[in-house]
């Protein structure tokens, strides 16, 4: 029994301390946006963010989380409508869409710590993520476009500051 | 006999297959999902659809919606007859009830590119059937007569008078109630391709927001009031062994488990697993690690890859297999040619791999077995896992889900015998989760295939004779379900699986050509084979598109003018003139034969029909790379063009279009699976692994539809990239690689070769 700060709420888990976070959040707190995938931190269909960096939760011991507040999927935005979630869906990009909970966790993590990414450092930061239909190129589209958007709404808010 | 009346599996299939083999039934069972509202006092003109008196259209999608957006282009389709507003289209997903058999196949399942072509005209109609009889309705409420109204945007608009009633408004009159039969649907007359509203138009995927907010469902989601896990115990060997013992004491130590469970399968979908039952998923895991296991191996602990290709190079050399193809005479053609090219094609064992491991819930309740697993063939499937516990197939009710990729992985049933079996020996639902390990070891695996082909040219180097020798497991034939099988050539009936041979009868016009496929009944035993994403043409096309570029060199000649000369359509070819469009257009594209290129460069083309020549798509590609002195190889780029004669939604197109070739490329390049002592080594994408984000080269795709009839495009482009790059390589320096995947060192020891 431990507590957990995730997507803004305290919840109380009981579980045993080597369970990984990602089966805490999947079996016992219900939430199925964060995805299995390999249960080796081998494809990314897990990631999480742990005080907003992403990590693997299958790979991250419920023990380990402490007092790190834990977004997934479902917390990243109010609404679904994150910048990130917003160019996914114009850039149409999931198929089967299994992996893409850990493929837009993990560009919200490049994104809040570089805002304008070249090609290059998307790819690099993103090569970890599997996707098996092979979205890739609309992945790349969809940050890139989302990283325009993004700091095109703070020039906007900038200026009427 | 002329060469087309070879009897071939694949859009022959009918009712009767699925007659022979299973007989499913159940009941409705479509999945509540998120979005979709459920429908009040609904309006349904035909099965596929009903209308809500909110409006809401929510169509009745048969077909496993596994990423290839089928759900949104049944919808599509049914959308642009109806005349309804797009954002008022909803899906749901059937499970096993016949009522939702695919109109040619049948039967619930989904694969084969076959989907689009093979419903399009029962959707067009269903669509067509709710408008007509809404206009009716409309225009006595409008008081206006039925010539002078017209439907679209979900209203019925009164011409002369401008004033217009909505769908929803109808609907909640009750006045719409017609219910069509199926000689009045039949009657109906469809839109022409100029008519078109909405099919050709880039709409948004109906299934896209669910997959970006974490709330698509897939079964890997799916829960049960009271559910157990199931966490599996696989024996050492793919298939064929048998548990001995099972010690669970030390298991019954630990928190939450609660039983192990030795899988009896009479069905032989599996032998020799165990499945941990616990409380959580985490339980069961480490309940699976604590049993101690012992096992017979069976048959199969001493096979390797290695000894799968000694087989098959003893089965190619003696007489035997069946003839899957005949025109002319390949033999003596061969012997009278003024010079002949002979080569041997090997494809590794591949796994599917989809991101979304084997799951599924079984749970009895009230006589019932229900299922939730997101399938590909619910028909066979729920028939097999209730075979499994003695139930019949009219006793499951299945519930389908997205799936988190298919790639024909999905097309078996494993998973829910699995789950069948441990529920029933519990008595509670069992959700069981395949760790990526079992997911891997326990594909039903691409199945590695050895080619021997031989090309004659005649003295002007025309190619007049190909003998194409294939030998390999046969996935289809394990199915047991005998109108799948072929008939051979020469009339041996339901003889052979033309899943496995399918596209070697290639649309080039070459007089004399027999096709030969021997099964391998070592690789059958060892590595039960499936469907993986284009079947046979993931092989055949690249031993014939490797074999008609080697003819082409033999001959002197350019490859693409060698292939275009070959695609003349005579006689049985017809359509062969698409290919070669489509070679060209990706010629020009891609710059073939203006490029600039570099030393070590190269530009090779492939052209590829698809599984069936009667369900044929046209595809061609020009690859370019780069090879260094080491031998490794650089994927410059991909230009494909395809004719898929319409298309409904151009963006879905493109995107399966882009995912088919980084597929074909993995396939080429990266992907392969060994077996040794009869277990696949391969066990995570670590040593399995498929492409990445940093792999993918610039890949550029032109669709081409002139308003020929609709066909599939899921599988196209995945089989024309491995031959395109092999003939780039040999462009770039001279190497030939016949083998994939294609390795550095395979093309360092060509390059030493050439």
């Amino acid at each position: 029994m431990a507590s957990l700060t995730i997507n803004g709420h305290n919840v109380t888990v009981d579980a045993a301390k080597d369970t990984p976070l990602l089966w805490v959040i999947r079996d016992h707190l219900n939430m199925t946006g964060t995805k299995f995938g390999c249960g080796a931190g081998l494809c990314g269909a897990c990631t999480v963010h742990l005080d907003g960096v992403a990590v693997r939760s299958c790979q991250t011991q419920f023990g380990d989380v402490g007092a790190k507040k834990v977004t997934t999927i479902e917390g990243l935005s109010a609404h679904g409508d994150h910048a990130l979630q917003k160019a996914w869906v114009a850039e149409q990009v999931p198929q089967c869409g299994y992996c893409q909970s850990g493929q837009i966790m993990q560009a919200a993590s490049l994104l809040s710590h570089n805002p304008a990414p070249t090609r290059d450092e998307i790819v690099e930061a993103m090569t970890g993520n599997l996707c098996r239909c092979m979205t890739y190129p609309r992945i790349v589209k969809a940050i890139e476009r989302a990283s325009n958007d993004m700091r095109a709404a703070n020039d906007t808010a900038g200026r009427k500051a | 006999m002329s060469k087309h009346e070879t009897i071939r599996s694949g859009p022959e299939i009918s009712r009767r297959t699925f007659l022979v083999g299973v007989s499913a039934a159940g009941l409705v069972c479509g999945v509540g999902l998120p979005g979709v509202a459920e429908a009040a006092a609904a309006f349904a003109p035909t099965t596929w659809y009903s209308i809500g008196e909110d409006g809401l259209v929510t169509v009745n999608v048969g077909k496993a919606d596994m990423g290839q957006h089928v759900a949104s282009t049944m919808a599509q389709i049914v959308a642009d007859e109806l005349g309804a507003t797009w954002s008022h289209m909803r899906v749901a997903l059937m499970g096993n009830d016949p009522k939702y058999n695919d109109p040619v196949l049948g039967a619930i399942i989904t694969g084969g590119s076959w989907s689009t072509m093979m419903n399009f005209d029962t959707m067009s109609r269903a669509g067509a059937a709710g408008r007509m009889a809404l206009t009716e309705a409309g225009a006595a409420m409008l008081g206006a007569s039925a010539d002078q109204v017209v439907a679209a945007d979900s209203r019925v608009i009164d011409k002369k008078s401008g004033k217009s009633v909505s769908y929803a408004d109808i609907v909640k009159s009750g006045k719409a109630s017609k219910v069509f039969t199926a000689d009045e649907l039949k009657a109906i007359k469809l839109k022409t391709p100029d008519q078109y509203t909405l099919i050709g138009r880039d709409l948004p995927q109906i299934d896209i927001p669910f997959k970006v907010n974490g709330t698509a469902k897939y079964s890997m989601d799916a829960t049960v009031p009271g559910m157990l896990y199931g966490r599996i115990v696989t024996p050492p060997v793919r298939y064929g062994a048998k548990v001995t013992a099972v010690d669970d004491s030390a298991a019954k130590k630990l928190p939450g488990f609660v039983q192990a469970v030795t899988v009896e399968d009479p069905t032989g979908t599996v032998t020799g697993w165990v499945v941990a039952v616990a409380k959580t998923y985490w339980e069961a895991a480490k309940a699976a690690e604590a049993l101690k296991v012992s096992y017979d191996k069976g048959p199969n602990a001493s096979v390797t890859s290695e000894s799968i290709v000694a087989e098959a190079k003893r089965l190619q050399a003696a007489p035997g297999g069946e003839l899957f193809f005949k025109l002319g005479d390949a033999a003596g053609a061969l012997k009278s040619a003024a010079k002949t090219v002979e080569a041997e094609y090997t494809t590794s064992i591949n796994i599917h791999a989809p991101l979304e491991p084997m799951n599924a819930i079984a749970e009895i309740k009230d006589g019932k077995l229900h299922i939730h697993c997101g399938n590909q063939f619910m028909t066979r499937s729920c028939a097999i896992a209730a075979a499994a516990v003695g139930m019949k197939p009219e006793d499951v009710v299945a519930h389908q889900y997205w799936i988190g990729g298919g790639f024909g992985r999905k097309l078996d049933g494993d998973m829910m015998v699995v789950a069948a079996v441990a529920t029933k020996a519990v008595g509670k639902p069992i959700k069981i989760v395949y760790s990526r390990e079992h997911d891997m070891q326990m594909d039903f695996s691409r199945p590695l295939v050895y080619q021997k082909v031989s090309a004659g040219l005649d003295a002007d180097g025309k190619l007049v004779a190909v003998n194409h020798d294939l030998v390999s497991a046969w996935a289809t034939k394990r199915w047991g379900i005998p109108g799948f099988m072929g008939n051979s050539a020469d009339g041996h009936k339901q003889a052979l699986d033309g899943f496995a041979v399918n596209g070697s009868d290639f649309f080039y016009s070459v007089p004399n050509h027999t096709v030969r496929t021997v099964l391998n009944e070592v690789a059958q035993s060892a590595t039960p084979s499936g469907q993986l994403r284009s079947v046979a043409p993931g092989w055949t096309f690249w031993a014939v598109e490797s074999l008609i570029d080697e003819a082409a060199h033999a001959a002197g000649k350019d490859p693409a003018e060698f292939r275009l000369a070959l695609l003349d359509g005579a006689g049985d070819n017809a359509g062969a003139q698409r290919l070669a469009n489509t070679l060209r257009a990706a010629m020009g594209l891609a710059g073939y034969g203006t490029k600039k290129l570099e030393k070590g460069e190269g530009l090779g083309v492939a052209c590829v029909s698809s599984q069936e020549r009667g369900t044929s798509s046209w595809t061609a590609c020009v690859a370019h790379v780069a090879v260094g002195a080491d031998g490794a190889v650089k994927v410059k780029k991909l230009t494909v063009a395809t004719d898929i004669g319409t298309t409904i939604n151009p963006d879905g197109v493109r995107a399966q279009v882009m995912g088919g070739a980084q597929w074909g490329m993995s396939l080429a390049m990266l992907e392969q699976a060994t077996m040794k002592n009869g277990a696949i080594e391969q066990t995570n994408f670590d040593t399995y692994t498929p492409m990445r984000m940093a792999d993918i080269p610039e890949i550029e795709v032109a669709i081409i539809a002139n308003g020929d009839p609709v066909r599939g495009t899921g599988e196209p482009t995945v089989t024309v990239v491995a031959p395109a790059l092999a003939n780039a390589i040999f462009n770039a320096v001279g190497a030939r690689v016949r083998s994939l995947p294609i390795t550095t060192e395979a093309v360092k020891g060509a390059m030493k070769k050439a």
